[in-house]
């Protein structure tokens, strides 16, 4: 007879001297663990719980300026720096790590309404409302430098005085040109000291305008008659117009889908478009309940972020309905730019209260170097999370937020408003001939007309 | 060549299907393309994830399972322990043996999780703790009284002994940790692991279950069907079952007091009781000397076979250990075809009553506790060969030990997790039919809705307002509103029946009459 029985040497299952790491044998059989979906089922419960207490977005605030922050630009070759203008017409770089000013440059008279940086990271382009636009010289700062940050002035470059007061400014991606916005569009060139080109499409002032990450030559334009235009420089006419029921304050480009663009606007909601076909709204994001005044995209492409005149930051999916993650404080009063950081790490909001704010995109992330098995740990947990937020008892634990009083209450009251609008016309739609009224989705309800 | 491949196709795939741990949903009735298209990039990573697990399963895995051949005419029944020690490694050879302790009366084994750490209990009041790595004993306590079951808790630190009056914790060291007084006299003691529930059975046929880490009593019931000690554990889900005098089995959860399941298994008493590791299968045996095998999906009988087990015990590998008198035998299904026949056999000394067997995890020997002491036998291909260091590691050392405790602890399932089908957690619930509610359930509706509105508080008005006979007003007026309602419906219901009744009155008239029928408009 043949006989073999299981006998295991101690040397082949442990280890041989006390420096190595203990042996592990695996054995995926699933016959071996019992109820692994309700082990998971707690897992994912401690790990929604564990996220909570972790969560600790805010890093601190960024103080120097006098007057409130009214726009932000981001240096795509240097993460750690940011510029900010302010409404008493001063300029500053900001050192994030230490969130202390490194240089200043003054000479606005008025607000400063745009800023901006050249594509290699070397000039900035600001303009105000004092009829000027300035271009700078960044000032390198290298490691030696970050000891003594005594606040340094810079002098301008070029200083170009035009007609009319601009209220913002974009730089082109890859090229030599940058677009201000104010009565007309003005398109420029670093050395001419007169705009190269000119747009008027419409009677109102143009408010924003920007850049198209993937095609340099189209820009994005929102104007005071409710309009977003798209342009194309190629062309020397406009593109595209669509007209909405409310003023558009700010848009952003998808960095990842370049012909996708989401605009901030003045009823509350942000609105994706695909810039080829501006007749539907892609996607519409609720939850502000006052007017959005700046986004911003994540350079992954999958998140922006949006600041609102109600006093909150909020992330959204670019395309989810609902924000993911909201973020306010006591002092942080209005919020007029919010810029996502380049590393995708971080969120800067600049308010009303002169503050810039450094936040973490993530509110429960561990900054710093995260050890392989501490990083494997975290995704573990965030995967049997996603699978499990479906059930009330982590959904609850998930979706919970605490939102400041004045915002539940306006959140309720918006909430109110619009069910009861709802039901109305579904009333009207029950009692009357069928096919006579017909609703329309809110992607398309907002908008009033498309022109060519 | 060919066909060599294909064999070794088909076993992958096996392996495959047990990897994906059950059926692909069926995406075809989805009309949502985004979700469509987010679950079938979903079930493509499980397809890669279970083809990894049944490579490394078949590449990568360090031990193979025992095996015994027989050669020529040789039957596996006939062969004895001794031929077996003669012909295996020395290592082995020492887990047979028998301990022979006369005084202290019949004992009971239990096996760590792990199979590293043995306990066993005389009835006359003996208390033992051995190591079966190096067969040492680390303490052995004498309570002096009678034991009648013995378990551990979550690791070897902690056992559970079922004594005369009430069951006693003890540490490894022979301390006595605390006296479970609700418990009462104790018959036999179950430990679940995933849960932390110490249940247990006691001469007057109540169920009890214990949280063991915070010490607090979760269920509590009087079974109703009298004095046994027929317990076991289903390892997969978490149900204990009871087998009863007369011949029924009943399942229980910690969370309600009526068992989930109640099946007549035998015409005599049922004498003991084995659950399959995969949860499928259980072995019942009764007392007029029949042993069935059942399926618990069906709750059907799948094979019969003669014969007395005073006990019984599944193994790993699904080896089935009976026992009565002084003999054991081992059934085997070969070939996983649950069909169960003769493996192995072992008798021992006439005067050997066999108490209990159990099957040492992760190792092929198989422990026996008899009048005269215990034993342990070489069972070859009983037990799991590879293990799982997070699961349970027979060579743990005490760090690894107090980490997987931390572990464990904080993966600690809720009670409310035990049912009869586990992998039900996180899915949805098929929707019921709205079933209308009868005649009593509406009138406790409209109770329990009167009773909420008598319990409504009144601002306490100033100023002369609050006069007692306005308060009553108000309140019989809420009342009567809260009532409305209801009354509406068993008018409008009453209505409808009166029409009903109109109708099949009509219908009935004889034939000359019929067409003064009122007509129904259609």
């Amino acid at each position: 007879m043949k006989v073999k029985v299981i006998s295991r040497s101690t040397d082949e299952f442990t280890r041989e001297r006390s420096q190595d790491l203990q042996r592990v044998f695996r054995n995926f059989d699933p016959g071996l663990r019992t109820q692994e979906k309700a082990t998971e089922y707690v897992r994912a419960l401690n790990a929604a719980k564990l996220d909570k207490i972790f969560a600790r977005p805010f890093i601190g605030a960024m103080d120097g300026h006098r007057d409130s922050i009214k726009c932000m630009a981001k240096n795509p070759n240097y993460l750690k720096g940011i510029f900010s203008g302010s409404d008493d017409g001063d300029i500053r770089l900001w050192d994030i790590a230490s969130r202390r000013t490194v240089c200043q440059f003054p000479g606005h008279q008025g607000a400063v309404q745009g800023l901006t940086i050249s594509t290699d990271g070397s000039i900035l382009v600001s303009c105000g409302s004092d009829c000027t636009v300035r271009l700078w010289n960044v000032p390198e700062v290298n490691l030696a430098d970050s000891d003594n940050l005594s606040d340094n002035l810079a002098k301008p470059l070029a200083v170009y005085v035009w007609k009319n007061a601009f209220r913002a400014v974009d730089h082109q991606w890859d090229g030599d040109l940058f677009a201000t916005a104010g009565a007309q569009v003005d398109v420029w060139n670093h050395n001419r000291s007169q705009p190269v080109n000119s747009f008027d499409w419409g009677a109102d002032t143009t408010i924003s305008v920007r850049f198209n990450p993937g095609e340099p030559n189209v820009l994005a334009t929102s104007a005071n008659d409710r309009s977003i235009t798209v342009y194309d420089l190629r062309m020397s006419s406009p593109a595209r117009k669509v007209i909405m029921r409310t003023k558009t304050n700010s848009i952003a480009w998808n960095p990842m889908e370049p012909m996708n663009f989401t605009a901030a606007n003045e009823d509350c909601n942000c609105y994706s478009y695909d810039a080829r076909k501006l007749e539907e709204a892609k996607c519409v994001h609720k939850d502000h309940v006052s007017a959005v005044m700046d986004i911003d995209f994540s350079p992954t492409g999958r998140e922006f972020v949006t600041g609102s005149y109600d006093r909150t930051v909020r992330i959204f999916q670019y395309n989810g309905g609902r924000s993911r993650e909201i973020y306010h404080t006591k002092r942080m009063q209005r919020v007029f730019c919010v810029k996502y950081s380049c590393d995708a790490s971080y969120v800067i909001s600049g308010s009303d209260d002169t503050n810039l704010r450094l936040w973490k995109a993530k509110a429960s992330e561990q900054l710093g170097v995260v050890l392989p098995r501490e990083r494997k740990k975290h995704e573990y947990l965030e995967a049997v999370k996603n699978r499990y937020k479906h059930l009330p008892d982590v959904k609850r634990i998930v979706r919970h937020r605490h939102l400041p009083k004045p915002i539940y209450k306006a959140a309720n009251l918006r909430r109110t408003m619009i069910e009861a609008e709802r039901r109305k016309e579904q009333r009207r739609k029950a009692h009357s001939a069928p096919g006579s009224i017909v609703t329309e989705s809110i992607r398309k309800r907002r908008i009033v007309k498309e022109i060519e | 060549m060919g066909v060599k491949q294909e064999n070794g196709e088909d076993v992958l795939d096996e392996n495959v299907k047990k990897y994906l741990r059950g059926e692909a949903p069926n995406l075809e009735g989805l009309k949502d393309k985004k979700l469509k298209g987010q679950l079938a990039v979903r079930e493509d990573l499980y397809g890669k994830s279970a083809k990894a697990a049944a490579k490394i399963e078949k590449w990568l895995l360090p031990s193979e399972g025992g095996y015994l051949e027989p050669e020529g005419i040789e039957k596996t029944w006939r062969i004895k322990q001794e031929s077996i020690a003669r012909e295996v490694d020395i290592l082995s050879s020492r887990n047979q043996y028998d301990i022979v302790l006369p005084e202290l009366g019949p004992y009971t084994v239990d096996f760590t999780a792990n199979g590293r750490y043995m306990a066993v209990a005389g009835r006359k009041g003996h208390l033992a703790i051995v190591d079966m790595k190096t067969l040492n004993l680390i303490k052995e306590i004498q309570v002096r009284e009678t034991v009648r079951d013995v378990v551990f808790l979550h690791n070897e630190l902690f056992f559970a002994a079922a004594q005369k009056k009430y069951p006693y914790i003890y540490n490894r060291d022979g301390t006595e940790l605390h006296c479970l007084k609700e418990h009462g006299a104790v018959l036999r003691l179950q430990f679940l692991k995933n849960h932390f529930l110490l249940a247990s059975i006691n001469k007057f046929g109540q169920l009890h279950y214990q949280d063991v880490t915070m010490g607090e009593m979760v269920g509590n019931f009087r079974t109703g069907f009298g004095r046994t000690d027929v317990m076991q554990v289903n390892p997969f889900n978490g149900v204990v079952a009871l087998g009863h005098s007369s011949g029924t089995v009943t399942m229980w959860k910690p969370t309600t007091a009526a068992p989930l399941v109640k099946m007549l298994c035998h015409q005599g008493a049922v004498s003991s009781l084995a659950f399959h590791p995969n949860g499928h299968l259980m072995a019942t045996s009764g007392r007029e000397k029949k042993i069935k095998i059942w399926d618990l999906r069906k709750f059907e009988v799948i094979q019969t076979l003669p014969g007395h087990a005073k006990t019984l015990n599944f193994s790993q590998k699904g080896l089935l250990a009976a026992a009565t008198g002084s003999f054991v035998q081992v059934l085997s299904d070969f070939s996983g075809s649950q069909n169960y026949s003769r493996y192995m056999t072992h008798s021992m000394a006439k005067g050997y009553q066999v108490g209990k067997v159990l099957f040492r995890p992760y190792e092929d020997v198989l422990g026996i506790g008899h009048s005269m002491g215990w034993s342990s036998i070489l069972i070859p291909g009983s037990g799991e060969p590879n293990f799982d260091s997070w699961v349970a590691n027979p060579f743990e050392t005490s760090k690894q030990r107090r980490e997987k405790e931390v572990h464990s602890l904080l993966d600690k399932l809720p009670p409310e997790t035990i049912m009869l089908d586990p992998t039900k957690v996180g899915t949805v619930r098929a929707a019921r039919k709205k079933e209308k509610p009868t005649k009593e359930g509406r009138e406790a509706e409209m109770e329990a809705a009167v009773e909420s509105a008598k319990d409504t508080e009144f601002k306490k008005k100033t100023k002369g307002r609050n006069k007692p006979s306005k308060i009553a007003k108000k309140r019989k007026e809420i009342v009567e509103k809260a009532k409305r309602p209801f009354l509406e419906q068993r008018t409008e219901e009453r209505e409808m029946s009166r029409k009903k009744q109109k109708s099949n009155m009509e219908t009935e008239m004889p034939k000359s009459l019929q067409r003064f029928v009122r007509q129904k408009p259609t």
